[in-house]
């Protein structure tokens, strides 16, 4: 496979690095011609090429005609969606991959039909919100294709639904406790469960509602 | 008009200022506050500072009521990318890119958008001014001559 990757910064080097690891033709192409050397000695010479990824000057010479797939990492949306539709466009290149450096971007390169992009900060947002949030609700499963999520929550001694009696809570919309784990007993969820910190219940609720179950279960 | 230009560069600054002596409704969004001295004084001109690939500030400069969104800056890649989110995410019916590069201008073009490249305008214009030749439709210089054809 020929992989050209535009962009020269961390995530080109490894990303070029790890493409020749599996045997691949690769071509990393970098702007800043004062920092090709460097990156020659790294992945050799034959393997990068100074010039804009964006000029179809380079894109002829780089070979933008034969290549299986053109991956745009540099820093900036804007060159990495030039990069991806002048290989489409110019070139007829079959697979294009963006990185997405503002998740805000995201919905245009799907609409201009670049499909496959990449957003660092939206992948370690999703895994920091997992982690800061461990274990207040935890989705377990989607029903409706997604419409109806089944979720997990549990509650602490904080969680405003805590020491409430199922039937006095103020649940959103078409919601429902459907069942609760409390010192490793299953027990049917019914109108007067009172729940208690520890407990954990299995919730269905409407995706466009989670946020306010969320909250009912949420600390203080 | 209700007209919207990113870039408060030569060009979008000398477009703002003859629209809105033309009785439009410009607003310019330019993100050096430095640049927009080139308005000069009572410049009759909205100002929004910010970038014009950002969707809430193109919100806040008023798209969705925008008649023609005009990308005007001195980066192509930018122009391009904002002219897109002009017209896939806020659907402005008329949209007209600057691009400097004759070759990216021309697979733009090719994709349906309305780019100007000004050294073919430059070019086309010096030389008939030279060989003494009528001047010809704008059309006419903005198109990617063949001696630049890769």
């Amino acid at each position: 496979m020929y992989a050209i990757v535009v962009g020269g910064g961390n995530v080109g080097i490894q990303l070029a690095k790890r493409l020749l690891q599996r045997g691949d033709e690769v071509l990393l192409l970098e702007k800043d011609g004062g920092s090709v050397g460097r990156l020659s000695a790294m992945l050799g010479a034959e393997n990068v090429m100074a010039g804009d990824g964006c000029e179809m000057a380079v894109q002829k010479r780089a070979g933008f005609g034969r290549a299986d797939v053109v991956i745009a990492v540099t820093g900036e949306d804007e060159d990495n969606l030039v990069v991806c539709q002048m290989a489409k466009v110019v070139w007829d290149v079959d697979r294009v991959l963006a990185r997405v450096n503002d998740p805000d971007h995201e919905p245009l390169f799907a609409q201009v039909g670049i499909d496959n992009t990449v957003s660092a900060t939206g992948i370690i947002f999703s895994l920091l919100e997992q982690q800061v949030t461990p274990d207040v609700m935890l989705p377990v499963g989607a029903l409706a294709r997604g419409q109806i999520e089944v979720v997990e929550v549990k509650l602490s001694n904080r969680s405003l639904a805590a020491g409430q009696r199922v039937r006095d809570l103020v649940l959103p919309p078409q919601t429902n406790l459907v069942w609760l784990l409390r010192d490793s007993q299953g027990l049917m969820v019914q109108g007067d469960t009172m729940l208690t910190p520890g407990d954990t219940v299995v919730a269905l609720v409407p995706r466009d509602h989670s946020a306010a179950l969320h909250k009912l279960f949420a600390e203080r | 008009m209700k007209v919207l230009i990113f870039g408060c560069g030569r060009t979008g600054s000398t477009l703002a200022l003859e629209l809105v002596r033309r009785g439009h409704e410009v607003t310019l969004i330019e993100q050096n506050p430095s640049a927009l001295i080139r308005l000069g004084e009572n410049h009759g001109c909205n100002v929004v500072l910010g970038s014009g690939l950002e969707e809430d500030t193109l919100e806040r400069a008023g798209i969705r009521e925008a008649d023609v969104f005009f990308a005007a800056t001195r980066g192509d890649n930018s122009n391009l990318m904002a002219a897109q989110v002009a017209r896939f995410r806020f659907q402005v019916p008329r949209i007209c890119i600057k691009c400097a590069d004759p070759l990216r201008a021309d697979a733009y073009r090719k994709l349906g958008y309305v780019c100007v490249t000004p050294s073919l305008l430059t070019a086309g214009f010096m030389r008939d001014w030279l060989l003494g030749e009528p001047s010809q439709p704008i059309e006419a210089y903005n198109v990617l001559p063949d001696t630049l054809k890769i």
